[in-house]
């Protein structure tokens, strides 16, 4: 498989105000650090899993790979090409689409389904000789009734506004469809339906997905491979499959041992993982994790460990990586 | 079950909203029981009815809704049909709800502390009593430092903390029956983790009953001891958690626990899913609800409305084709 979209040691930090007491201090601007270090690959054909909790970075990263973030410090690439400036990212976004989060949220209200669809090609100034024709080929695509075109935002289930999202990413024929929490707040059944649609969508167009969520029951078995984050860092990344049989990274095992079991006889009595995720205002010191990892000792609290190889396509940011 | 006399009955309760298209059938001949200790589950998708229920519980119906049958009994008396300053007494001081989204379930511009004594208006305590009640009801929840939190407002807290304030609130009044809508809905798996570890240490101090509303299993399976699934306003089948997961009876129970991601052992890429739609609830089917979408229905199914099977002494089913 080939790379499709590149991305070495990006960091993403946020300007914060400076106050009155800061601009009269000498010293450097302050600044919260979103992301650091992140180097990921995401390969021509492959669904790729990217999974932490809230407040990880899993959006900012999604966004910083689209150019909505200013990024400072890494490289991106897409297709080989660079990605510099505001402006290099243009043409990159009618390659690359976003679904976002909310899926109703994200689709104007004063606008008909139909008029959503035509809003990609206004946007990329694209050729779009037959608007309805358009809107209808696209709403056949995602398997809903022309009829929708007529509609608005509200009067959709929120798996029809899922649907509307998955069309109007499909817009312009992406190669890359980067899909933030397209599961969140669905029923099962329906959960399944919407993601079912995107694989067969992803074989018969030859498209990349990226899937940002925390739901691990559903990233097992629809991904190939997966990076998981926690606060801002770049915890495991390997074949989906190899990280859910043999974790390397304490913060994925506990992920996983955290999923809620439905079979009652496999119910747990401990908790595998306690406290909270910390604040970006109050990162620890060392490896983001030791406050909350069963396995720290003095070197975590002291010295953030790098990623490292562990073969197989593997990588963990913990110092014990390959003793686990 | 044994012949304990159940604290909360639900019996043959149905309602309706009305609509522009007509009564829309909500809840129908929906019924349960409940002792003293239990926590019951209560599972369905969407528009199944089960928010319609844990509404009439707490006597907490939209202004559109109408009781058409049947009774809600608390130690045996019916509390839908008592006036209304008599269901205000009931409401928060017996019977007490922790609501899907602990974010609008508080009141942005007061601290929480003041609402949290707000909520005992039924105690003859003093202010400093009723502050010192809610201070330990925090702490008893697991929020560090409860002094500071009773001074802060509801968006100062994170997710897993508000939704503690919000059992800490329901609990205040120490309720007969404490109903749990989605408790875990909007938290990451592993603040989810950590709220269903709460409610099970809670269960040990707690008298009552607490019914725990949910779509998802997981939550069912972790949590609860007997369970009620839900499909378009019926009870389609009563058992314990672990018959529920290991000998579903009633075809959509199977469907339900077949489409849970987590309940796949293999790496499947395409999902399963239950095709078709929930029928029109202005104008139900005359046989079962779940014939359309059902594997095994038969042309009786479609004509005869189901009977209520039991199966066991604590499993029973509304279908044609179970047999004891």
């Amino acid at each position: 498989m080939s790379a499709l979209y590149d991305v070495a040691n990006l960091s993403v930090d946020l300007a914060l105000p400076r106050g009155l007491l800061g601009m009269l201090l000498p010293g450097p601007k302050p600044k919260l650090n979103l992301l650091k270090g992140i180097s990921l690959t995401l390969n021509r054909g492959e669904t790729f899993g990217l999974v932490g909790e809230s407040g990880s970075g899993k959006t900012t990263l999604a966004r910083a790979m689209l150019g909505l973030l200013p990024t400072s410090e890494g490289l991106m690439a897409f297709e080989g090409e660079p990605l510099t400036g505001p402006r290099g990212f243009i043409p990159l976004r009618r390659k690359v689409a976003m679904m976002f989060q909310d899926a109703t949220a994200s689709l104007s209200p004063r606008m008909t389904v139909g008029a959503l669809l035509a809003e990609p090609f206004h946007i990329h100034r694209q050729p779009l000789p037959d608007p309805d024709a358009m809107a209808v080929a696209l709403l056949a695509r995602v398997g809903l009734p022309a009829a929708i075109a007529r509609r608005f935002p509200h009067e959709l289930s929120g798996g029809q506004a899922r649907r509307v999202g998955v069309a109007r990413a499909l817009a312009l024929n992406p190669a890359l469809v980067i899909a933030d929490e397209p599961t969140a707040g669905l029923d099962v059944s329906v959960q399944g339906e919407v993601l079912n649609l995107m694989t067969a969508l992803k074989a018969d167009l030859g498209l990349s997905l990226m899937i940002i969520t925390h739901n691990l029951a559903m990233v097992r078995h629809v991904s190939d491979r997966i990076a998981i984050l926690y606060l801002g860092r770049l915890m495991e990344t390997g074949p989906t499959r190899a990280v859910f049989a043999r974790p390397a990274h304490p913060y994925t095992q506990s992920l996983i041992a955290s999923e809620p079991q439905p079979d009652p006889r496999k119910r747990r009595a401990d908790l595998a993982i306690h406290g909270e995720i910390p604040s970006v205002l109050n990162r620890p010191t060392g490896c983001a994790f030791h406050s909350r990892c069963p396995r720290a000792v003095a070197l975590c609290r002291q010295t953030t460990p790098e990623l490292r190889e562990l073969g197989q396509g593997r990588a963990a940011a913990c110092h014990f990586a390959d003793l686990i | 079950m044994t012949n304990a006399v159940p604290l909360l009955t639900v019996e043959d309760l149905s309602i309706t909203y009305a609509s522009d298209a007509g009564p829309v059938q909500a809840l129908r001949a929906a019924h349960l029981t409940a002792l003293a200790g239990e926590v019951i589950g209560i599972v369905g998708e969407s528009g199944c009815g089960k928010s319609t229920l844990a509404s009439a519980l707490i006597n907490l119906l939209a202004g559109n809704a109408r009781v058409t049958s049947g009774a809600v009994r608390l130690r045996g008396q019916d509390i839908l049909t008592l006036p209304e300053d008599q269901k205000r007494a009931i409401r928060g001081r017996h019977i007490a709800m922790v609501f899907q989204d602990p974010m609008t379930a508080f009141n942005p511009v007061l601290p929480l502390g003041a609402q949290l004594i707000d909520y005992q208006h039924h105690l003859p305590h003093t202010r400093t009593e009723k502050r010192a009640r809610a201070r330990a009801m925090l702490a008893r929840v697991g929020i560090p430092d409860p002094e500071l939190v009773l001074n802060r407002f509801i968006h100062e807290l994170s997710g897993g903390m508000r939704q503690r304030a919000a059992i800490a609130a329901a609990l205040l009044m120490t309720p007969d029956v404490l109903v749990a809508d989605e408790p875990t809905t909007a938290l990451d798996v592993t603040m989810e983790a950590q709220i269903i570890h709460l409610l099970r240490a809670l269960r040990a101090d707690h008298q009552g009953t607490i019914l725990i509303v949910t779509h998802h299993l997981g939550v069912v399976g972790e949590l609860c001891d007997r369970v009620y699934v839900m499909y378009a306003g019926q009870v389609v089948e009563e058992a314990t958690v672990d018959d529920l997961y290991h000998a579903p009876r009633h075809p959509y129970t199977r469907a339900l626990i077949d489409c849970d991601p987590a309940h796949l052992e293999t790496h499947t890429p395409v999902l399963p899913t239950i095709p078709g739609h929930l029928p029109d609830l202005t104008a139900p089917p005359p046989g079962c609800s779940f014939a359309d979408r059902c594997t095994i229905a038969t042309a009786r199914c479609r004509a005869v409305a189901p009977p209520w099977v039991r199966l066991s002494d604590t499993q029973a089913a509304l279908c044609h084709e179970v047999t004891p």
